[in-house]
């Protein structure tokens, strides 16, 4: 991920990603995963450049960037790890997990202020009957218990 | 893989996502090295899971007797197991025994998941091998309409949870006359404690094409779209090399197998939006939009994706239909009981011992599926209670475990069958915070069009929260009543619709925990058997 720091690279990596997505029908989702990918975030320069390229109103990409969970208005740590809350995974003490996070000084939603982790929640990794899960970078792990987070966190689980 | 000879051994380590978050990669890796290393060869296959999960990495070893399972295999055990002769299926206190025998497997009926396990998914002269496209060249021998009757006339519903008539709803798409129509497929399974379609998209992908192709020429449509969520990497990517390799063979594109039909197919992602899992949310999500509710009607069959004429099915109802159309409506329509015909795929998960994957004919009861196939809780503590459905899905207590896993059934207890999760809960559970719960998980998730869904749910668990803490409990108790009917009868869809009946199970069942008394209870404990990757 590299996080660009001015206006004009963030205008060009939009139209760049505009122009290869542009014959796809309903573009604007596909766009704004391939913004994300080449920025870590949606940052809030490539909504006018995205109205503009798409011929929609500002309001409109606003409307969805800030509806879906996945788009980041800000840039992530350089690790995410999400705790799965959803029913499968609290039968099994998924609320625990999130309890040692935040003894760890970690709260869920937010990056620590080295820009070493983010913590978030996530309802439903599909790994139900192997709870509690948390993926970490995009890799699920299975029957998480404390312990284990503790080395996800500390990254000492290859990743 | 390099090892490719005559001699060489084949040995199966699952790819799917579940087997890898325990870790699969780790143990093939472990089983290559060592082949690297040794004296002996071996092609390691990746296939899907058998949905065994608790065995998990469940590594299978072909054997003249049969393919040999071991598991769950730890990749520190990988050396003792090759020292024991497990290339020769050697007896080893992780052997299983032949895989396709073990009780567990060889007691379901296997149809949307006949070849999850067993193949390579990417490899389609194993799905063909396995019956694969059988169905698309039956169904490419008859004309359209003759589809759609046998895809009726098997009684098909759909497998998403409202368990709409699948030949019904094609009718609609092919009676009308637009040029352009489409095929969606609804991979946004976000209900907690379903997992089938993951499963079968990264196990069998070739199947779901397939499915979408006949789908195509029943109905006349020439595009499609798969909308995956987003938490589910693996099934993108598999779904979309699946693809490719599909338009390499002809399977897609133009002239599909030589037929006159054209079809080509689109992977979609989602991103991070429950509500998308429902099918007009789902096609504003695919137009680009905020995935918001459509009123009804029109009825997407008619005025779907950008306007047009529009199939929207969930994965499982069309990785059935090239069953129906290779084996005949009869076939399928012998399967089930009632107006609920042919397989359901459950899923065990949740607090319990042998979670995975059982598909078997309608009519199984939960007792059969949670006590015999589960095997109970995996914290070993009494079950008290199991979600079925997903999160907008009853709570039911084990006295009403002879229940019937049939539509209609459910239906009249109160309670839905959907997509066919079932959560285990055990006696630690406190109800009051689960039905809490299930109005947080709507306000959290609601797109926020109807007022009863986006406030209502807001409301609830204040209220809930006023009657665990006593405060004026009886008065608070008729509100929550008064607003779950007004959710109800007030929403578009089944969001805020049937987010009361995880609350009103809750209460109806375990009336005791919303007295304020269960907080004492509040251990969870996992039990020592973390994954090892």
């Amino acid at each position: 991920m590299t996080t660009s720091g001015s206006d004009v690279s963030v205008e060009s990596v939009v139209r760049g990603v505009v122009a290869r997505h542009r014959d796809q029908r309903g573009a604007l989702l596909p766009v704004l995963h391939a913004v994300q990918a080449e920025l870590g975030h949606v940052p809030q320069e490539a909504i006018p450049v995205l109205a503009e390229e798409l011929n929609l109103s500002r309001a409109d990409v606003h409307g969805v960037v800030t509806f879906y969970h996945d788009f980041r208005r800000e840039p992530a740590g350089r690790t995410t790890v999400r705790i799965c809350r959803a029913e499968a995974c609290q039968a099994l003490g998924a609320d625990s997990l999130v309890r040692h996070a935040r003894e760890s000084g970690l709260t869920l939603g937010e990056t620590t202020a080295d820009g070493s982790v983010t913590v978030e929640q996530v309802f439903c990794l599909g790994n139900c009957a192997l709870g509690p899960s948390v993926e970490a970078n995009g890799r699920l792990y299975g029957r998480v218990g404390p312990a284990r987070l503790g080395s996800i966190l500390n990254g000492t689980v290859s990743s | 893989m390099n090892n490719s000879s005559d001699s060489a051994v084949t040995v199966h380590v699952p790819r799917d996502s579940a087997a890898r978050s325990v870790g699969a990669d780790e143990v093939a890796q472990a089983l290559q090295d060592a082949a690297a290393r040794g004296d002996f060869a071996i092609d390691v296959i990746r296939n899907g899971s058998r949905g065994m999960l608790w065995l998990e990495p469940l590594v299978e070893v072909v054997t003249p007797q049969g393919r040999v399972g071991y598991g769950p295999v730890a990749p520190e055990d990988v050396a003792g197991l090759l020292a024991a002769g497990m290339l020769d299926g050697a007896d080893h206190p992780l052997r299983l025994g032949i895989v396709d025998e073990l009780p567990w497997l060889a007691r379901q009926n296997r149809v949307t998941f006949a070849r999850v396990g067993v193949t390579d998914p990417l490899s389609t002269k194993d799905y063909v091998e396995h019956g694969g496209l059988a169905g698309l060249r039956a169904a490419l021998e008859l004309a359209p309409a003759d589809v759609v009757a046998e895809v009726t006339a098997s009684g098909l519903r759909g497998r998403g949870g409202a368990g709409f008539p699948a030949g019904i709803k094609w009718k609609t798409v092919l009676d009308c006359a637009d040029e352009l129509k489409f095929v969606c497929c609804n991979a946004d399974e976000g209900d907690s404690g379903t997992f089938a379609d993951r499963m079968v998209m990264e196990g069998d992908p070739f199947l779901l094409i397939e499915g979408m192709t006949i789908a195509a020429h029943a109905v006349g449509a020439s595009e499609g779209y798969i909308y995956i969520r987003s938490e589910y990497p693996d099934a993108v990517a598999t779904m979309r090399r699946a693809i490719g390799i599909a338009r390499e063979h002809g399977w897609l594109g133009k002239g599909v197998l030589g037929s006159s039909l054209d079809f080509d197919l689109h992977v979609r992602v989602g991103a991070g939006a429950y509500i998308c899992g429902e099918e007009t949310s789902m096609l504003e999500s695919l137009e680009g939009k905020r995935g918001m509710v459509r009123a009804k009607p029109p009825i997407p069959a008619i005025e779907g994706l950008f306007g047009k004429p529009t199939v929207v099915n969930n994965v499982l109802t069309l990785t059935t239909v090239p069953m129906v159309l290779a084996h005949g409506a009869k076939a399928y329509q012998d399967l089930g009981v009632g107006r609920s015909r042919g397989t359901q795929v459950f899923q065990l998960g949740g607090n319990i011992a042998r979670g995975g994957i059982v598909e078997t004919a309608f009519g199984i009861t939960l007792r059969e599926l949670v006590e015999e196939y589960g095997g109970g809780t995996h914290t070993g503590r009494p079950v008290r209670t199991v979600q079925v459905g997903g999160p907008l899905g009853a709570y039911l207590p084990t006295s009403l475990f002879d229940l019937p896993m049939d539509y209609e059934a459910f239906a009249e207890a109160g309670a839905m069958l959907g997509h066919g999760g079932v959560v285990v809960f055990d006696d630690t559970v406190d109800m009051a915070a689960q039905a809490r719960f299930a109005m947080e998980f709507c306000a959290e998730e609601s797109c926020g069009k109807c007022t009863p869904c986006r406030v209502g749910s807001v409301r609830g668990v204040e209220v809930i929260d006023k009657i665990v803490a006593g405060t004026h409990r009886d008065e608070n108790l008729a509100l929550l009543e008064d607003l779950c009917d007004l959710m109800t009868e007030g929403s578009l869809c089944a969001m805020g619709g049937l987010t009361p009946m995880p609350v009103r199970s809750a209460l109806a069942h375990f009336p005791d925990d919303f007295l304020g008394g269960r907080r004492l209870l509040e251990i969870h404990p996992v039990r020592a058997t973390e994954g090892t990757a």
